[in-house]
């Protein structure tokens, strides 16, 4: 189990004794600050984890700030446990304080509300101007409520929770207070979205908690796709198997507008009236995105270069993450945020020393969700660049998913968590 | 040996073993793909196997087993077949020289 303390200490964990520590100061050679000068904007699993190799890798020789609004990083990833009541929102936050102490990243607790890229500038709320060699932007996902009549304003009635933090507390408030015999349900956009399998892994937890607690409940998937967009047999086989008296999935669920008032969902062709409405709103690139003056693929997502992660038509501005319109096969996820901001600080470090980044770059992704309180499942897949196509295909043969879900697999979530906070943080 | 030695005959060794890469830093990249599980240069935070300083051979004889499927595996066997065998080796040098 997984608590606060041991978040923080696997946080922790790694820095106490290791060589790393030594290593920044002692590897290269070079003295500290010399090499360049790089903003990243954005706390979350790219930008974290861009900040901290970008300081590793150069030995210190990279100054290195971090533009983050809030003050601590919250979680999506594990966030469904704190929605299912397994975990408390305090077990998936923690500080930045070790990219600054350990590291030497400077942390600027702001908001990024501009980017000037014939200047080399990042101009923040408070008014304050960054100058930089090279912009790291992993700003993430912004929504887009005005889609859907009716949502927009209305996120505190009909949450979202699909930004870990006030949303995730207020989701699982409401399904405390929803009534035995109540109606939870969830809607999700057309992909691509963050995290594809996040929406079924949350009706799972939201079952898994009404089936003990309150059992006359019932957990309703609103899906704007046709089909499951992640581990499609192993979460069936919850939703048929242990779950098969409380969900039920339906495909093909456009939401056309919603009434806050009575949390009713109006889709095309039928009206869902529930006490706990869950409406994950369409989403775009971070906003931020649009100081880059770029042209949005299907308007929403940004083109770059893959051996750089460097946006096309912004020289010097990388971005990473959710943002990025993504390859084939290529999820919004946590796990690939923090696989690109490394292929983007070793591409960095090698751009400011006048070298050409890697020509054979690799990414891989691993996505573990809970079925119920124990019992976990995966999908995983391996990404190799080609270099004729300019672009990521997964590599054939590999990748896959779990055979059942398990409690060792339930294990190895947690301790992916860990493992991948202590990457980007510690 | 002293830290500070350690650490020196670190920098050599990672040296010496990616000289023959593409990109000098082929094999630092390759392994932090790894690290999202087995912690920053194989360094685990706990309840995944730890790579650094584990030898080469270990490495990749457990990681050839993952990939023919004799060793049992939840997830290893289908991410170890996404990577070459010299990709592998380069890997397995990188966590081998970490200390």
């Amino acid at each position: 189990m997984l608590n606060r303390r041991d978040f923080l200490k696997s946080v922790g964990a790694v820095a106490a004794g290791s060589t790393l520590t030594a290593g920044l100061a002692g590897c290269t050679g070079l003295r500290a600050g010399g090499g360049g000068h790089v903003v990243v904007v954005g706390g979350g699993f790219g930008g974290a984890t861009a900040a901290k190799y970008l300081r590793m890798w150069s030995g210190g020789a990279v100054n290195v700030t971090l533009v983050e609004r809030q003050a601590s990083f919250i979680s999506c990833p594990i966030s469904n446990l704190v929605i299912g009541g397994v975990r408390r929102i305090e077990d998936i936050t923690a500080g930045y304080d070790q990219l600054r102490t350990r590291w030497g990243v400077k942390i600027v607790t702001d908001e990024a509300v501009g980017l000037d890229a014939a200047r080399r500038e990042v101009r923040l709320a408070n008014g304050d101007v960054l100058g930089y060699d090279r912009a790291v932007l992993s700003p993430g996902v912004d929504f887009l409520p005005q889609e859907v009549d009716g949502l927009a304003g209305n996120e505190e009635r009909i949450p979202h929770a699909w930004k870990a933090g006030p949303q995730t507390v207020l989701l699982r408030k409401q399904l405390e207070d929803m009534r035995d015999g109540g109606v939870y349900a969830i809607h999700i956009p057309r992909a691509p979205y963050r995290c594809p399998p996040g929406p079924y892994e949350r009706a799972c937890m939201v079952a898994h908690y009404v089936k003990s607690a309150k059992p006359r409940s019932k957990v309703l998937i609103l899906d704007a796709n046709p089909d499951i967009q992640s581990k499609k047999g192993l979460f069936m086989q919850a939703f048929t198997g242990a779950y098969k008296d409380i969900i039920e999935y339906r495909p093909n669920s456009t939401l056309v507008s919603v009434d806050a008032a009575t949390r009713t969902a109006e889709l095309d062709f039928d009206k869902v009236r529930a006490d706990v409405l869950n409406v994950i709103p369409p989403m775009r690139a971070g906003r931020l995105i649009d100081s880059l003056g770029v042209e949005l693929l299907n308007q929403r997502w940004v083109d770059v270069d893959w051996l750089s992660m460097e946006a096309k038509g912004a020289p010097n501005v990388h971005v990473l993450g959710d943002a990025v319109f993504p390859t084939a096969m290529m999820p919004k996820s946590g796990h690939m945020a923090n696989q690109h901001a490394k292929l983007a600080a070793a591409a960095i470090l090698n751009l400011l020393a006048g070298e050409a980044p890697n020509p054979q770059p690799l990414l891989m992704n691993t996505c573990y969700s809970f079925v119920d309180d124990r019992n976990g499942i995966h999908v995983a897949s391996v990404h190799r660049y080609d270099a004729d196509k300019k672009t990521f295909l997964p590599v054939e043969g590999a990748g896959g998913v779990s055979v059942a879900a398990s409690e060792a697999e339930g294990k190895f979530a947690l301790a992916w968590a860990r493992n991948i906070w202590a990457d980007m943080l510690a | 040996m002293t830290p500070r030695i350690a650490l020196a005959a670190l920098c050599l060794t990672g040296a010496a073993t990616l000289s023959h890469a593409a990109d000098p830093h082929l094999a630092r990249n390759l392994a932090a793909t790894c690290a999202n599980c087995h912690g920053t240069d194989g360094h685990s935070a706990g309840g995944m196997e730890r790579l650094a300083g584990e030898s080469r051979d270990t490495l990749l004889r457990k990681l050839r087993e993952f990939q023919s499927g004799d060793k049992p595996a939840t997830i290893m066997h289908q991410i170890s077949k996404g990577y070459t065998d010299e990709q592998l080796e380069l890997i397995a040098d990188y966590f081998a020289a970490q200390r």
